[in-house]
Order: C-alpha cells, then structure tokens, then sequence
C-alpha cells in the first residue's frame, strides 16, 4: 500500500498509468463504439480526416482508420502483454537456474543468453514467424522467445545476490527441497525488479511486433497498427492520415508503459532505478 | 595481472572474437537446419521456396543434393561444411547462389548500419554529456523529454514520417533508393548523391540510438562528476574545461560502450525495417522481398551474414574501448 500511496506521487508514473488506462479502455470498447468491422468499407476510398463522418479519415479501401487504430489497440496491447509474459517465464526460469546452481550450468547458459543478445533479435524474429507462419500464438511466442535475455540476466544477479542469504540457508537447514527454496523464498524477494523489467518489456514487445506486422508478418485475421502503417506506406503522397495516427498510437502507448515502468522501477527499487537511470 | 604488450593484446582480441565468430556461425548454422526441419511441411519444398507448387524433379534433385534421405547427424555435418565453405545454398526463386545476392548487398546495408551506428554514438554522448554538465536545466529537460519520445517511436515510422515532411511537403530529400538513376554525374557528384539518399535512413536508424545513448551518458557524467578524483583535480585548481575533457568524459564513456556494444543487433534489425521502408538495396530489401516469397534458403542466409556483421560492430566497439579505456590495454579489465 505504501508503494502504492508512492505511485500517486509519482508525476509521470502517473501520467503514464494515465494514458495507459485510456488506451485500455479504447481497447475494451472498440467493438461498441465501432460496431462495423475495422476490414468493412463504410465510406469512398481515401476519404480524408474528418469528412464522411471519419475522423481519422479511411483508406485505400474506404475502411475507418479510426476503427482500425481502436481494434488495433487490443492486438498491440494483448501480444505486448501475453509475449512479456512469455519472455518472463523463459528468463525467469533460465536466470533462476543459472543464479541458484552456478559453476557449469551458470556458465552454459550465460553463454546462451549471450548468443542470444549478439544476433539481430528482429531478424531472429522474422525467421520464425515466416517459418511457422504468422498467427497471434506464434507472434507472441516468437517475441517472447527473442525478448527473455534481460530478464533471465537481471534474475541470475538477484539469485545470486540472495542465494547466500541467512533466510535461504535457514530454509536449507529445515530441509526444504530445492523447488521449495527457489520458488518460496528466492523468488517472492527477487520479484519486483523482475516485474519492472517484465513491464518495461512489454513496450519493447509492442514495437516489435508492430515492426513484424509493417513487414507484412502479423496475423493476417488481425488489424493491427503496424500492418496499418504499412498499408499506408506507399500511399503516403496521398493519405498522409493513414500512417500518421496507427504511429502516433504506438508512439502514445508504448512512451505510456515506459513511464509507468519507470515509476513503477522508482517505487518498488530506487536500488536499481539508481543504478538503470 | 601481467602486464601484456599492446601488440599482444589486439592480438588475444583478435583471436577471441574470431573464436566467437566460428561459434556463432556454428550454433547459428545448426539453429538454420533445425529450423527447415522444424517448418511445417517437406524440407526439399520448404528450401525450393514454395510448399505444394514445386516441380518434382527438383524436389528430387534437391533430395539427393543435400542428402535428405540419410540420418540427421550426416546431413548436418554436410550442410555445417558447406555453410563454413560460404556455400549458404541456392536461391530457387531468383535463380541465383544465395551467397552472391547476399554479397551484392552487404556493402549497401554495411553503409548504413556503420555510420548510423557512429553518428547515434558520436552526437549522442555529445548531448548527454552537455545535459548532464547542465542536469536540471532548461536544455537537460528537453534533451530527457525528446529522448524518451524518440525511445517510444517505432523506427520505421519515424522513417515514413520523415518522408512525409521532407520529402512529400517541402521536397528538400529524395524520398528512397540508394542513388539518381539515369543521370551522368562526376564522381564527387556521385558520392553527394549517395550521402543525400542517405540523410533520412541514416536519420531514422540513429534517432532512437542516439536516444539511448543520450540518455546514458547523462547519468554517466552526472555519476563521474561527483566521484572524489574529480574533487581532486578541481582541488588541484584545473580549469572546468579540462576537468571535462581529461577526466570525466572517458570514464563516461565506458558504460556507454558497453551499452552500443550490447545494442549493435537490435541495430541491424532496425535497418531491415529502414531499407524496406526507403527502398534502400541492401539486405533489409532482399528480406522484404524473400519474405514476401517465402524464400528461405535466402533468409537464413541473411541470419547468419547479419549475425557476423554484429559481431563486426561488436569488434568496432571494443577498439574505441581501447581508445578510452587504457586499462584494457594492460590485460586487467
């Protein structure tokens, strides 16, 4: 509660959580305030901003740009959110490993993760998707699979750092098993770091898959913001708006989660807020 | 630690990062061919480049070529061996060696990762170091505000955007390709022509580097500033000026480095995105174009080429390391 109360003092935490609730809420109630389908027609090709009842405009189609930069905003934030999620677990895991047991099995997979930080994640990620073709499973699974690094290096410090700890070697002394020790009482001390970074990563997460879907690479089911960029890409000469607002949105949540990552970080642990900042 | 000649620690450099280039290649090789078998449906058809429409003999042809009939360990060694011999296979779709469409664009991509790269490194530890000397000021709030907007900004939007203004309104920048075509220029007209279709890639890639970097190197300064051999050396009575110069800026830098080290492939995935959306003939077009395909046995190629061109920018790194850093030299850090 006490990190909470810190939070509402938090000037641009809050500013943050602010946007990021509208967003949200743009989200949940698109499919009331736009009832028609963001891939239906509902007005003549390239109607600018404003006229027709539009007011993004529409596309090459005719199809509502503001219909399509609200559904939008539930693909961005669900594959930001549930690929987060999917890197935590990997780096959670793999750096919780690494921290707890050390020697060899440290070293393997502290080389591994630093493979993994070498090669051009993006390219990493386009291969992937391309090979299992795009679908919401495989984006979020795919992004996950190239965004886990930080998080399984910033676990490995904490564990190391808590692993010799008094509480850790009293739980050992009672006989706790291994599981027991890691996920009872390693972990809960090493969470909110993790739970700043994991927010963090879900901005990283949206840019990367708004990045995969201007490619051509999001599922193809799904309006997206990154696809819609990318449609207006060769028809900028004509309908700047097209590209314009699907980007400002990006631009809008992601600088939102960042925020509120940063405050949150601020909050939780000025320890390592000082030592990221 | 023993003290090591310089010449012998470039040396052990040198043979440590070509010991981690072969590793990489290797791993990153072995990861391409679990993938085409990992791919949903026939290997021969997934390296032909499309599943269900491929002629049958070159399904066989293709089976026989890379021994698809036999174990698993045989084929990878074989496919390992060629991959070490640059053989990264034939593009079916273009009709062409993979490795040959690879090395026509390199030199393209090379350009434009390189100097975005030392742009966003120069001018961004230029600014962070001015709004950390002046933190709280009216220039270090705008400098933080635009450096995180930039850190927000999808890379390939901020490219379009860029188009959108100079190109579109005021026509000041071609708005994509490498070069004017169809026009007799001098050589010197040539290079400026190639350095003005530069302006905008190059910009778009480095903003939000230059952003990070920025950003670092204003706590980094803020860090230095207050260490105690700063305090002696104003307490020696040097100038403002050289205090900045001689002491703080290089142990700045450090951390900064390391970050552009680390940031060097997120780098090259930016300029996939850049080169597609300014038609800019390097490997980020060849993607967009194998993608749009399904291409593969090209699009592993082109992993595997951007992976080392990495590990090249992570050797850059670790010689202006050398430059700020003298401790290295010794064999210590």
């Amino acid at each position: 509660m006490d990190a909470a109360r810190a939070f509402l003092r938090h000037p641009s935490g809050m500013v943050g959580l602010v946007v990021l609730l509208v967003v949200v809420v743009i989200a949940l109630i698109a499919p009331i305030v736009f009832p028609v389908s963001p891939w239906e027609m509902v007005s003549a090709p390239f109607t600018p901003p404003g006229e027709d009842g539009l007011l993004l405009g529409g596309d090459t189609l005719g199809r509502d740009v503001a219909a399509g930069v609200a559904y939008g905003a539930r693909v961005s934030l669900v594959i930001g959110i549930a690929s987060a999620m999917a890197a935590m677990v990997i780096g959670v895991t793999i750096g919780a490993i690494s921290g707890y047991f050390g020697g060899k099995v440290d070293l393997v997979l502290m080389r591994v993760t630093e493979l993994f930080q070498t090669i051009p994640a993006f390219v990493l990620a386009i291969l992937l998707v391309a090979t299992f073709n795009p679908s919401l499973l495989t984006i979020i699974l795919t992004i996950g699979a190239v965004s886990w690094p930080p998080l399984a290096r910033l676990t490995r410090a904490e564990f190391l750092r808590l692993r010799n700890r008094e509480f850790v070697e009293a739980a050992l002394c009672q006989g706790e098993g291994t599981l027991q020790i890691v996920l009872g009482h390693i972990l809960p001390n090493a969470i909110s770091p993790i739970l700043v970074v994991t927010s963090l990563t879900v901005a990283t997460a949206i840019l990367l898959e708004s990045a995969l879907s201007f490619m051509g690479l999001g599922d193809p089911n799904l309006m997206s913001w990154g696809f819609m960029i990318g449609a207006g890409r060769t028809v900028i000469r004509n309908a700047w708006w097209m590209s314009v607002f699907p980007g400002l949105a990006i631009l809008i949540t992601v600088l939102a989660i960042n925020l509120f990552g940063e405050g949150l970080s601020d909050v939780l642990n000025p320890r390592v807020s000082r030592r990221r900042s | 630690m023993i003290r090591l000649g310089s010449a012998a620690t470039i040396g052990l450099m040198a043979l440590s990062r070509i010991a981690q280039l072969v590793a990489v290649i290797l791993v990153i090789a072995t990861f391409n061919f679990v993938l085409v078998r990992a791919a949903p449906g026939d290997p021969a058809q997934v390296m032909a480049g499309q599943s269900g429409a491929s002629d049958p003999k070159l399904l066989e042809d293709l089976r026989k070529e890379y021994g698809l009939d036999k174990p698993y360990a045989v084929q990878l060694a074989s496919y390992l061996g060629r991959v070490v011999r640059l053989d990264l296979g034939y593009s079916y779709r273009q009709r062409r060696a993979v490795v040959d469409l690879i090395l026509e664009r390199l030199p393209a991509t090379l350009l434009l990762t390189v100097t975005a790269f030392c742009l966003a490194l120069l001018i961004g530890t230029t600014l962070g170091a001015l709004a950390g000397l002046a933190a709280g000021s009216v220039l270090d709030t705008v400098f933080t505000v635009l450096s995180l907007v930039l850190y927000a900004t999808p890379v390939f939007w901020l490219g379009l955007m860029l188009v959108l203004v100079f190109s579109v309104t005021l026509g000041w920048l071609p708005p994509f390709g490498y070069e004017t075509i169809n026009v007799k220029l001098s050589p010197l007209e040539h290079v400026l022509d190639i350095a003005k279709h530069m302006i905008m890639p190059v910009t778009s890639l480095a903003a939000i580097y230059l952003a990070i970097y920025a950003r670092l190197m204003r706590s980094s300064i803020i860090e230095v500033a207050q260490q105690d051999f700063i305090k002696t050396a104003r307490a020696k009575g040097l100038s403002g000026p050289s205090i900045v110069v001689g002491h703080m800026l290089r142990n700045a830098l450090v951390p900064v480095v390391t970050v552009a080290g680390m940031q060097a492939g997120a780098l090259v995935g930016g300029a996939v995105v850049i080169e597609t959306v300014f038609a800019w003939p390097g490997l980020g077009r060849l993607t967009f174009d194998a993608l749009l395909q399904r291409d593969y046995p090209v699009l592993l190629g082109i992993f595997l080429i951007l992976s080392i061109v990495v590990i090249v920018l992570n050797l850059l790194t670790d010689l202006i390391y050398r430059l700020i850093d003298p401790r290295m030299t010794t064999g210590a850090a």
